[in-house]
């Protein structure tokens, strides 16, 4: 008797601290996610007019180095371009798909080199076999304004690139 | 109810004993807590590192008083207030980076002592995991606090490592966003690692130092030959005043004025260091404010991490990962894949002593080709050599001491 009403006790405490543990916990969790504010600092607006080509120009989208390559009529052509008024650009995020360093651009070669562990990108951000980036530069979300760039939407160019397994 | 005695005097030992069993404490955690004489000076380095994290501790209260943890302001609270303005601001953070340095050197030290006579096996596994729990939280320690000041190498050390927790081609970049509190290090990041680098980590460092002094009360510590000391008999000669002819010491008074001697050697060295070379314990490229469009031309941890970057450094990303996920590792299982009886100095144990030389040695090479630049092609197959050989130390390790000789003590 005296035993079996120390167990309900026991499990009923049992219970409510499980419960509030858990809740608890959730509550730890939300706590680190990044803030509202910060995932709302949206979208960014690039002009590409006045672009020289084969000439890099990094801008900023969520904190992110953005990089704006021009390419120039002898540069090898490739589906990830974006087609801006007849011209072809590279656009990328600037972050080395291995562990984020921000490649240099090599204007002579035409290639990225990521000082951090070696690797390296063609000028359509296609990463060299065999050293340690895994996969392309990844493309972020755009859309095609006139001559302009609004990077975090995505449009009609954007989302075909994503059909088509071209983003990263 | 226990008795009190009314004329004990408030604070005298007796009044302290009977409530709070002084005597009892001090018998068990001092006068009659017995170490082997057949030591030497590196049994020292445990309390060398006690006190090496005091002195991090208190440096830390008074840099505290002036940082401001802000992505805005961090800089210029570290670099121009503390360093300029505050009266021996300047002191506090040597002091403090030195201490970070060097405390590494010597938790290297301690622990390969501990592998060269075997005081990690029967008996003594807890001390040596308890021992791993700090070396993890000590390297966490280090990099939260490495972030503090917010430099060029802050920010670019935090990418690289935050983004290890991708998990390569898992992708799990959401963790990685959780972790950062943003899509990249920022303000959320910055306070977030303040508060793990002040509170968190070091409440876990303190938790962790008494769990591991708590596993070497029962099974003592280890002495030059892997002797079993008979420690009931050697206490009671002690004790009968027959010093000479006893095996072991108390802790203290005894074996503490060794250890404080040693630490007076290690203090004047430490002091040298921060008053007259404080500089290899800054990096010159964290004196540039952090920014996020620019990375440094080469990018490179702290030298007591760069063993383990030049096993990630050789491979392709998932294998790099995992070959670096195995190496943080490593280490924990050694009670477990050593399976030869013999508590002895690895230079009685035959092929492993070589087995213990080659593995030092390679982690020295690894942390010579961590810190150059990734170009140089014959450098870079040096540490991928390196990188291979330190991955099968371990299954070497367990078919050579299977076959290790019993060594029969005693002869
Ligand atoms: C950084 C914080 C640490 C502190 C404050 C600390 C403190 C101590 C102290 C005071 C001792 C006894 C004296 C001695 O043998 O040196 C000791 C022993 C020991 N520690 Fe640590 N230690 C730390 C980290 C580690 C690490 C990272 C390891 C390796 C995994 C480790 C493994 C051991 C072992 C195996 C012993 C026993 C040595 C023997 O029996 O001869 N400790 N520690
Ligand atoms: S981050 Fe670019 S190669 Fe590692």
């Amino acid at each position: 008797m005296e035993k079996e009403r120390r167990d309900f006790m026991g499990l009923s405490l049992g219970l409510f601290t499980a419960a509030g543990s858990i809740g608890a916990l959730y509550a730890m969790k939300r706590t680190w996610d990044p803030l509202p504010s910060v995932k709302a600092a949206g979208f960014t607006t690039i002009e590409l007019a006045n672009a020289k080509p084969n000439e890099l120009v990094v801008e900023k989208w969520r904190g992110k180095p953005i990089f704006v390559l021009k390419k120039s009529a002898d540069m090898e052509a490739n589906d990830r371009d974006v087609i801006v008024g007849g011209d072809r650009f590279h656009i990328s995020i600037g972050l080395c798909t291995h562990l984020g360093c921000i490649p240099a651009y090599e204007k002579d070669n035409h290639e990225f080199f990521c000082a951090c562990h070696g690797g390296r990108f063609n000028a359509s951000g296609i990463n060299e076999p065999g050293l340690p980036p895994p996969s392309p530069l990844e493309i972020p979300p755009f859309k095609i304004n006139g001559t302009q760039l609004v990077l975090g939407e995505e449009g009609p160019e954007y989302k075909k690139m994503k059909i088509d397994n071209l983003i990263a | 109810m226990a008795h009190f005695d009314e004329n004990a005097k408030p604070f005298s030992n007796k009044w302290l004993d009977e409530r709070i069993g002084l005597n009892t404490l001090k018998r068990v955690l001092n006068t009659e807590y017995w170490i082997p004489k057949d030591i030497n000076f590196l049994w020292a380095m445990g309390m060398v590192l006690a006190a090496t994290f005091g002195i991090l501790v208190i440096s830390g209260i008074f840099l505290l008083m002036y940082y401001k943890p802000d992505a805005d302001l961090a800089f210029d609270s570290v670099n121009y207030t503390i360093m300029s303005e505050v009266g021996f601001g300047w002191l506090w953070r040597h002091v403090h980076g030195v201490g970070a340095s060097i405390v590494f050197l010597i938790i290297y030290i301690h622990m390969f002592t501990g592998i060269y006579y075997g005081s990690y096996k029967r008996g003594r596994e807890l001390i040596w995991l308890s021992g791993m729990g700090l070396f993890v939280a000590f390297s966490a320690e280090a990099f939260s606090g490495y972030m503090l000041p917010w430099g060029q190498m802050s920010y670019w050390a935090g990418m690289v490592i935050t983004n290890l927790f991708s998990g390569g081609s898992l992708e799990a970049y959401g963790l990685v966003e959780w972790i950062r509190g943003d899509y990249v290090p920022g303000d959320a990041y910055l306070t977030r690692f303040f508060m793990l680098h002040v509170l968190l980590i070091p409440l876990a460092i303190i938790g962790l130092i008494v769990l591991h002094f708590g596993t070497l009360r029962l099974p003592h510590v280890n002495n030059q030959e892997g002797a079993e000391i008979d420690f009931d008999e050697a206490a009671s000669l002690w004790k009968a005043g027959k010093r000479k002819e006893s095996k072991v010491i108390p802790f203290s008074p005894v074996f503490l004025s060794k250890d404080i001697f040693v630490m007076g050697v290690y203090f004047i060295l430490f002091f040298y260091l921060v008053f007259y070379h404080f500089d290899f314990a800054m990096d010159p490229v964290n004196f540039d404010p952090a920014n996020g469009l620019k990375t440094p031309a080469h990018i490179y941890p702290e030298w007591y991490f760069l063993w383990s970057y030049e096993i990630l450094r050789p491979f392709s990303k998932d294998v790099g990962l995992i070959a670096f996920g195995i190496a943080q590792a490593a280490f924990v299982f050694l009670p477990f894949i050593d399976r030869s009886p013999n508590v002895a100095p690895a230079h009685k144990r035959g092929l492993f002593q070589i087995w213990f030389w080659v593995l030092l040695i390679d982690m020295i090479v690894l942390t010579a080709m961590g810190k150059l630049p990734p170009t140089d092609p014959t450098f870079a197959f040096i540490g991928l050599v390196s990188a291979i050989l330190f991955l099968c130390m371990g299954p070497i390790l367990v078919v050579i001491t299977m076959f290790e000789k019993k060594i029969e003590k005693g002869a």
